[in-house]
């Protein structure tokens, strides 16, 4: 982990995502890299010097000085309507980071990995699926990837192509409505659903769940019951109880 | 070099006094833990403090409930950049607790149900700054807040209130615990942003 004082950045892309998330990608002054799974805190300041701070899991890991994130609005929020809605390539803002040091996968690490994402929760296990591959222990991962729609979903269309190239296998799980033709349920997995798409506790996998509070919640407990240890199960959880 | 968003404050929240630096306010309750939930039940809970020469001074539920109970109004704030304003608390008071330890450790280690650890300077749990919490908004503190009870120590950021307590390890000298091994700053002021190493 390396965290350093404020850089200054610039926007160098912005795509929609979805229609309520974009991914960013920002140009880092003396950006040193960063591990899979790690954050950052983002600094906005307002022409007349009113700051606002906030933190944000970064999509990209590795070397070089340009960074992704994945930014969801907030209804109500003051700085993801601003990420999502009106910042535009070229303009400035400033990164602390790297950040944390826990919810990291690195190569050479544990395997396998199973990996359970709830909306924009898949913003840092993308970066940990995106290093798997690199290491090439893609076949040792595996995403469950929970969306309310497949509209809902951020980086679905890399998520699909990189599984099918040979990267980390996705599971889709929807919770409100799903594609058209789609065979599974609709709705919260239930234990054996969840079971069904993850490695079993007897392949001792390492867990990363990341997502909204009452997700993660079900989730890590749903993994207890079926018998992971807690210890290896890492959780980051966003958003209020 | 000062660096501009375009565009950006149109949404600006309004600033209050009691919010230290780099912090926004929340009306919710984020939760943030490293791992699942530990789910303990009081009639199995315990909580022990271990003084520097080892020895042990142990209280089960009835026993703290049995102690002086304050109630504690307080702001509190997360290293992620929340801050939760006028929350209300019932707990025990780690003054109360020490009244049956003999000391002259300057620091703690808190330990937690689900091996969770944090460390703090003695003098930050003593004076009516810290408490064993129980009760959050009139209510049973719940587990995904920690419950059954947690350290409270609201003048620092809130990694620093371990959640599940079952102990604190006095200690001559300091040593990092889960968060501060993994970045976290080793005291973790708010008001002086010490949020990372």
């Amino acid at each position: 982990m390396i965290v350093g004082g404020w850089r200054p950045a610039e926007v160098v892309d912005v795509v929609d995502a979805s229609s309520h998330a974009r991914v960013l990608r920002v140009r880092v002054t003396d950006w040193p890299g960063n591990d899979a799974g790690q954050h950052i805190d983002i600094r906005l300041t307002a022409e007349d010097g009113y700051q606002a701070e906030r933190s944000y899991s970064v999509g990209s890991y590795g070397a070089g000085d340009i960074i992704e994130l994945a930014v969801d609005e907030v209804p109500d929020g003051e700085v993801s309507p601003y990420l999502v809605r009106d910042v535009a390539v070229g303009d400035q803002l400033e990164v602390k980071g790297p950040l944390g040091g826990y919810f990291v996968w690195r190569a050479g690490g544990v395997v396998p990995v199973q990996l359970i994402a709830g909306g924009s929760g898949i913003v840092p296990l993308r970066a940990i699926a995106r290093a798997m591959s690199d290491a090439g222990v893609a076949a040792s991962g595996r995403l469950l990837y929970f969306v309310r729609t497949p509209e809902d979903a951020i980086y679905r269309d890399e998520l699909t192509r990189d599984a099918e190239a040979g990267g980390v296998p996705v599971t889709w799980a929807y919770t409100r409505g799903a594609p058209d033709g789609w065979q599974g349920r609709v709705g919260r997995l239930d234990d054996s659903g969840i079971a069904a798409a993850s490695w079993r506790p007897d392949d001792e996998p390492l867990v990363f769940v990341c997502g909204p509070t009452r997700f993660v919640e079900h989730v890590a407990d749903t993994l207890v019951r079926l018998g992971h240890p807690a210890s290896s199960i890492r959780t980051e959880r966003f958003g209020g109880a | 070099m000062a660096v501009f968003s375009r565009g950006f404050g149109a949404r600006r929240r309004d600033t209050d006094p009691h919010l230290p630096p780099g912090q926004y306010l929340t009306e919710d309750f984020p939760v943030l833990s490293a791992g699942p939930t530990p789910r303990i039940d009081t009639d199995e809970w315990s909580f022990s403090i271990r003084n520097e020469h080892g020895e042990v001074v142990s209280w089960d539920w009835a026993q703290l409930m049995d102690m002086s109970i304050e109630d504690v109004s307080t702001d509190i704030h997360c290293v992620t950049r929340w801050s939760k304003l006028g929350t209300s608390w019932r707990g025990v008071s780690i003054d109360t607790l020490m009244a049956q330890v003999e000391t002259d450790a300057q620091f703690a280690m808190a330990h937690s149900y689900g091996g969770y650890t944090t460390n703090i300077p003695f003098e930050d749990l003593l004076d009516g700054k810290a408490w064993v919490a129980f009760e959050f908004d009139g209510e049973p503190l719940d587990p995904e807040h920690g419950g059954p009870a947690r350290l409270l120590v609201p003048h620092l950021y809130f990694w620093k209130s371990a959640k599940w307590v079952n102990g604190l390890v006095l200690m001559d000298e300091d040593a990092p615990g889960f968060w501060e091994q993994n970045g976290y700053n080793m005291h973790g002021d708010p008001w002086t942003e010490e949020r990372y190493w």
